[in-house]
């Protein structure tokens, strides 16, 4: 106790930066989120639970930004989960060789959304863009499309970039996981004559199941927080095909400035990233202490 | 045999899935609009340095570069440091108070920006710190302490208590205890933490974007967005300014990679 005294100054700066403009800001988010606040005006009125009705019942911008976060989100993942796994299968040893390509792939991570946004738009630009160039001289001109332009394939389009944004990244995840797999595990297998998919199910599989949790936890996560992507590639359009969430809350407060309203919509964003989080918790949890 | 010739080519063409978009990009920022795309995938033929030239003498860009440097700096800093400071506190303080305290931190991790930033907006704009990088960089603290907490804490646990104990007896204060034995045992742990931090805030594009409009003040990412309405289909610049963007982080793969990969993937574990 008499520890704790003295060093009470150690904490000050930090909850005092944190709590002011973190901590502080959330809780008046809540309170905007029952107003009609504009963000402009000092006089605002409370309405309740009004913005929230309206949001699920009378706001199809949003119910569509809520589906093309899960339309993102569950084919980001998928593309991540499928190439970091299987990836990651290939590069298990720390040969020389294998460090090199883990080094590679991870590099896109370090890049900003920004340059990756534009490297992507310039990727997919119709016609004159070096995959449709592509397309055109391997004879598949039957497969161009208008990569961020056609409303239905948008947000597929940009879910491939988070792929290749990240799963270098995944990668180095899934490794550390197979690595700590020991070895007569797989020495056992084969003397029983498991074939290599037996091996897989039963052997490396729950081995790496926690491994798998945080990547597709955090693969969820980071979809939905996919804000500087999506805002440098398309700003949310054409026609709201790849608005989500995030970038719709930023429209609605900045600019309709709805800032009650768009308060309203980062309370259920919060409510969603937070059971996210809690289910990950329990299924890493569940796997460490089985 | 035929197994590892199938490994080999699936593992080149992913290469080349990197490799080639990132080749384009690089050469292009040495060729003008009508090359680029005559001559995508290739090298260029007039090599010439205009486009950078442009860039830093016409779109003085060298002010976004040390813009953000000096807020991404600052902010890396100044978060490992009060982070440090309360990782400290947390495991020397009573035991209760000491959960107490890492629960509020940790939740923090759950909570994106988008969350609490129209709040944020009016508390920064109403400090005056609007178009101000000393507001870029308190924001960019307050988001990313929970996670620097978090990770510091959990390797300052497995320090052992022995140390504290005998580094008092010897009449070290806490200060002391925490600036000579606690800080370089951790060290490691920092430079993980430092890199991720580094990483997150060189490449934010939210906070610039709500708290800067005057173009003296722009961060890198910023400007590059900016460019983007202004060079609508001049690629090259845009790409040059992409290179130059990357640089800080390109040199600091090469020299530290092995602490960067650990570093990132820490924070994804945790963050």
């Amino acid at each position: 106790m008499r520890a704790s005294k003295k060093i009470g100054f150690f904490i000050i700066p930090a909850l005092l930066i944190y709590g002011v403009f973190y901590v502080y800001p959330t809780v008046l988010s809540l309170f905007y989120s029952i107003t009609d606040w504009d963000g402009v005006s000092p006089a605002f009125n409370f309405v309740g639970l009004k913005n929230f009705i309206n949001l699920f019942t009378n706001d199809t911008i949003f119910i569509k930004s809520l589906t093309n976060n899960v339309k993102f989100t569950l084919s980001a993942s998928i593309l991540q989960f499928l190439f970091s796994l299987g990836l990651a299968l290939l590069l298990i040893k720390n040969t020389k060789s294998n460090v090199f390509f883990r080094a590679l792939y991870f590099f896109p991570t370090i890049l900003a959304s920004v340059s990756v946004g534009f490297i992507w738009t310039f990727l997919y630009a119709p016609n004159i863009g070096p995959i449709d160039q592509l397309l055109k001289s391997l004879g598949l001109e039957w497969m161009i499309q208008d990569w961020l332009g056609d409303k239905s394939i948008a947000i597929y389009s940009i879910a491939v970039v988070k792929a290749w944004f990240h799963v270098g990244q995944m990668i180095v995840i899934f490794v550390a996981g197979l690595q700590a797999i020991p070895k007569q595990f797989y020495e056992v297998a084969k003397i029983e004559g498991a074939s290599a998919l037996q091996t897989f199910r039963r052997v490396t599989w729950p081995m790496i199941a926690p491994a798998a949790t945080i990547v597709v936890a955090y693969t969820t996560i980071q979809t939905f927080k996919a804000f500087d992507l999506i805002y440098t590639m398309t700003r949310g359009g054409p026609n709201y095909s790849t608005e989500i969430i995030a970038t719709n809350i930023y429209n609605v407060a900045f600019r309709s400035n709805k800032f009650g309203y768009a308060a309203a919509q980062s309370i259920i964003f919060l409510v969603i990233i937070g059971a996210i989080t809690f289910l990950q918790f329990k299924l890493v949890d569940r796997y460490e202490t089985n | 045999m035929n197994k590892k010739i199938i490994r080999n080519i699936v593992l080149c063409l992913y290469a080349l899935a990197i490799l080639l978009p990132l080749s384009i990009i690089f050469f292009a920022t040495f060729k003008d609009g009508t090359e680029l795309f005559q001559n995508i995938a290739g090298l260029p033929r007039n090599f010439s340095l205009d486009n950078y030239y442009k860039i830093f003498v016409e779109e003085k860009f060298v002010v976004y570069f040390l813009n953000s440097i000096q807020t991404t700096l600052t902010s890396v800093f100044l978060t490992l440091f009060f982070g440090s400071l309360a990782a400290y506190f947390i495991i020397r303080c009573n035991k209760i108070l000491g959960i107490i305290i890492f629960a509020l931190f940790a939740a923090g991790m759950m909570i994106p920006p988008q969350v609490n930033m129209i709040p944020l907006y009016n508390l920064i704009s109403s400090f005056g710190l609007k178009n101000k990088l000393t507001g870029l960089i308190i924001a960019n603290i307050a988001s990313t302490l929970p996670v620097a907490v978090f990770i510091l804490t959990g390797f300052m646990r497995s320090i052992h208590k022995e140390l504290f104990g005998a580094s008092k007896v010897d009449g070290a204060n806490e200060w002391k205890i925490y600036s000579r034995v606690v800080m370089p045992l951790s060290l490691p742990s920092l430079s993980a933490t430092g890199i991720f931090l580094f990483v997150m805030h060189w490449n934010d594009l939210l906070y610039p974007l709500l708290f800067i409009t005057k173009r003296a003040k722009k961060t890198v990412p910023l400007a590059l967005l900016d460019f983007q309405g202004q060079y609508v289909i001049d690629y090259q610049m845009l790409f040059t300014g992409v290179a130059i963007a990357s640089i800080p982080m390109v040199l600091m793969y090469l020299f530290f990679q092995r602490y960067f990969i650990a570093g990132m993937s820490a924070g994804a574990v945790k963050g």
